[in-house]
């Protein structure tokens, strides 16, 4: 038997900023759930079941967020799942309830993810005070710096690509009203003068820490038959994992990740994806990661990712436009990150992506990793159905 | 075989939250010596108050006041207080439905006894004398034998309400590194490195985990690495964290020691932080006591050809 074909027709974020102190938690995930609704014209009682993400327990302190938050998302009587996949969650999430109605196991679901960092401690969480173990030396960005100098020397990319990312992302979230930061007077002058905080990475080539939530409502043929605006197709969609250190393992392009978009590609009849994806939400979350994940995802070949980069092809008015909604880099609530990418990518399908629309967008990518490069999920979104 | 290590490991944080619209009004009305619940849609009154109607998910805004009197639903005896509970003498944890309310609150009864606690005893709110705006103005519950105490008819309107608390969480746990890297502290404190073997893929895990991670086997031969390494690939750290009194600008580097098969993590000292560079060749530095290097310093070797380490990364 086939797979029923999946729909998003309903997206919903809140404006993230970076605290949120008139809402509780249920206060915000309501916020984007409600707004998700909105778009789909559906009620509470339309939804046959809701799958949530957050980011890893320590973090928040949040431990069981599917009991605390059942009511504030309709779920009482309901099938309620959470998924735990450190920052790759929210893409996570979105792929186990698109994957319950493409088993038909459901025929609408609300996915969800969030987190309020304002309230919250990410360095901590990763840092606790393990017995018999060296503090980590190095801070937050410590951990990604050294594989960021690994790329430049594998690659000789000049040490100005990760600058041109972080000016164009931060460009393209001004076109996104949902945008955390709206630098209206960044210069590519300014980002390069912005202080070293983690050589070779710059203060503003660093992802912000922000309070957010993001929701979909995902449906069958049916339900987007009913649908009010135009849905986006899943076309494909996977997830891959890998140890966090072993020998052998490649941090700057991990064989989870290359193995992740292969089975996406496969599903989705993908042979080139350059030329057949128009716009791509990827997680960047310090600025030289776009130009190491355009070769990770097959975009480029190995070494000429920052090729690309420079080019100018990102742009939102380029060949193949990366973070149109300014990324990660412009807005990162941790746990709803990736579902923000999955949501964004979807919107750009819809045709729904208000300013940062990228012009024609008939297929688009979302991709999501996290848990030092443990964790990828990927879909793929199309303006079609899919043809299988 | 040395002996597996253990240690006590408290995870403990001060986490903050904000309220929303109907805690607040809850937990300023304790402070307050108001106890307020909130209507749902088919008209019922939850104590404590909700955001979201648990039937319909309708939006709850209708605060309503009920009294500092009620009754025992059901109960349970707690022998010995432990630390952060509401009473440091023997009391019953207790589910209290407020004269007034349609649910239950849960609490804590001072009690002489459990033999002077059933269902459906009456109980009153002891207030805390210093009250903040949190659950722990409820100091705890009494025995109380007259009539429902009135109610003011608050509707959760306060000057000045509490919009945030802090949640302070901890957690204990007796932590042990197990089998593999007990033995690898161990030989650390005589200042040798020993990894373990993969008997399958042979790569050399330094530190040991007792298993290989790729091959999912268990690994028990000992193979002793180092003490020199390859800086693989580092940063230049210039923010100081909170958590380390180390000077910065410093240098964070990977180094994959002499016969291992993947890196490790560790600060480079001895040379000005702007001259480290890829391949450089180091050794440890050991101050007296310390259970790992204080940091590595080059060896003054001719720097590592990249295609010795690149997969080391
Ligand atoms: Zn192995």
């Amino acid at each position: 038997m086939t797979k029923e074909p999946v729909a998003v027709v309903g997206i919903g974020q809140t404006k993230h900023v970076a605290a949120r102190r008139d809402v509780s938690i249920a206060g915000l995930v309501r916020e984007a759930a409600r707004r998700a609704l909105d778009d789909a014209h559906l009620a509470w009682a339309d939804i046959d079941a809701v799958v949530i993400g957050k980011a890893p327990d320590f973090f928040e302190g949040v431990m069981m967020p599917e009991l605390y938050l059942a009511d504030a998302l309709g779920a009482v009587g309901k099938p309620m799942l959470r998924v735990h996949t450190a920052g790759s969650v929210g893409g996570s999430t979105a792929l186990v309830a698109a994957n319950l109605v493409a088993a038909r196991v459901h025929r609408t679901v609300l996915t969800l993810a969030f987190e309020k960092q304002s309230e919250s401690n990410a360095m901590w969480g990763l840092s606790l005070p393990i017995p018999f173990q060296q503090p980590l030396l190095a801070g937050a960005g410590g951990f990604f710096a050294p594989h960021v100098r690994a790329y430049m020397r594998r690659t000789g990319a000049p040490d100005t690509i990760g600058s041109l990312v972080a000016y164009k992302d931060r460009r393209n979230a001004l076109k996104n009203p949902y945008a955390h930061l709206h630098e209206a007077d960044l210069t590519l002058e300014k980002v390069q003068a912005s202080p070293m905080l983690w050589d070779p990475i710059r203060y503003s080539e660093t992802c912000p820490s922000s309070d957010g939530a993001c929701a979909m409502v995902l449906t069958d043929r049916t339900g987007a038959a009913r649908a009010p605006h135009p849905p986006a197709w899943v076309h494909g969609g996977a997830m891959r994992s890998e140890p966090t250190l072993f020998a052998g393992k490649d941090f700057v392009s991990p064989q989870a990740g290359k193995d992740c978009a292969a089975d996406v590609y496969h599903q989705a009849g993908i042979t080139d994806p350059r030329r057949e994806i128009d716009a791509v939400e990827m997680y960047v979350p310090f600025s030289w990661y776009e130009p190491m994940w355009l070769e990770n995802l097959g975009f480029a070949d190995e070494g000429e990712g920052w090729k690309l980069t420079e080019s100018g092809l990102t742009e939102l008015d380029g060949g193949l436009p990366v973070n149109p909604s300014g990324g990660v880099l412009s807005t990162n609530p941790i746990g709803a990150s990736g579902m923000i990418r999955f949501a964004e990518a979807a919107l750009q399908v819809r045709g729904r992506a208000g300013e940062h629309q990228v012009d024609g967008a008939r297929r688009a990518l979302g991709h999501a990793y996290g848990g030092g490069a443990q964790f990828f999920a990927m879909w793929l979104v199309g303006a079609e159905p899919p043809a299988r | 075989m040395p002996e597996v290590l253990k240690a006590p490991l408290a995870v403990e944080f001060p986490f903050t939250r904000s309220l929303g619209p109907v805690q607040s009004a809850f937990l300023t009305g304790l402070r307050e010596r108001v106890v307020l619940g909130v209507k749902t849609v088919d008209s019922r009154t939850l104590v404590p108050p909700v955001e979201y109607d648990p039937v319909t998910a309708e939006e709850l805004r209708d605060l309503v006041e009920v009294a500092p009197t009620g009754t025992v639903t059901t109960w349970a005896w707690n022998h010995h207080p432990r630390r952060g509970q509401p009473l440091g003498t023997p009391f019953a944890w207790v589910l209290v439905r407020l004269d007034g309310a349609d649910t239950a609150l849960l609490h804590a009864l001072d009690a002489p006894g459990q033999d002077a606690v059933h269902t459906g005893m009456r109980v009153r709110v002891r207030w805390a004398e210093e009250r903040t705006g949190a659950i722990t103005d409820i100091a705890c519950f009494e025995p109380y034998d007259g009539e429902p105490a009135q109610r003011t008819g608050h509707t959760g309107e306060f000057e000045d309400a509490v919009t945030g608390i802090v949640a302070a969480a901890r957690l204990d746990y007796t932590y042990s590194p197990g089998r593999a890297q007990s033995a690898y502290l161990h030989a650390l404190s005589g200042r040798r490195t020993v990894g373990e073997r993969c008997p399958s893929c042979r790569k050399v895990y330094v530190p040991p985990r007792g298993a290989c991670p790729t091959c999912g086997v268990a690994t028990s031969e000992q193979v002793e690495v180092g003490p020199r390494g390859t800086v693989t690939t580092f940063c230049i750290v210039n923010i100081k964290a909170k958590n380390l009194d180390i000077e910065v600008p410093y240098v964070y580097a990977h180094i994959a020691l002499d016969g291992a098969d993947l890196a490790l993590h560790a600060r480079i000292g001895g040379m000005p932080y702007d001259q480290v560079r890829m391949g450089l060749r180091v050794e440890p530095v050991w101050t007296e006591g310390a259970r790992f290097p204080d940091h590595y310093r080059p060896t003054g070797e001719p720097d590592a050809e990249y295609d010795t380490y690149k997969e080391l990364l």
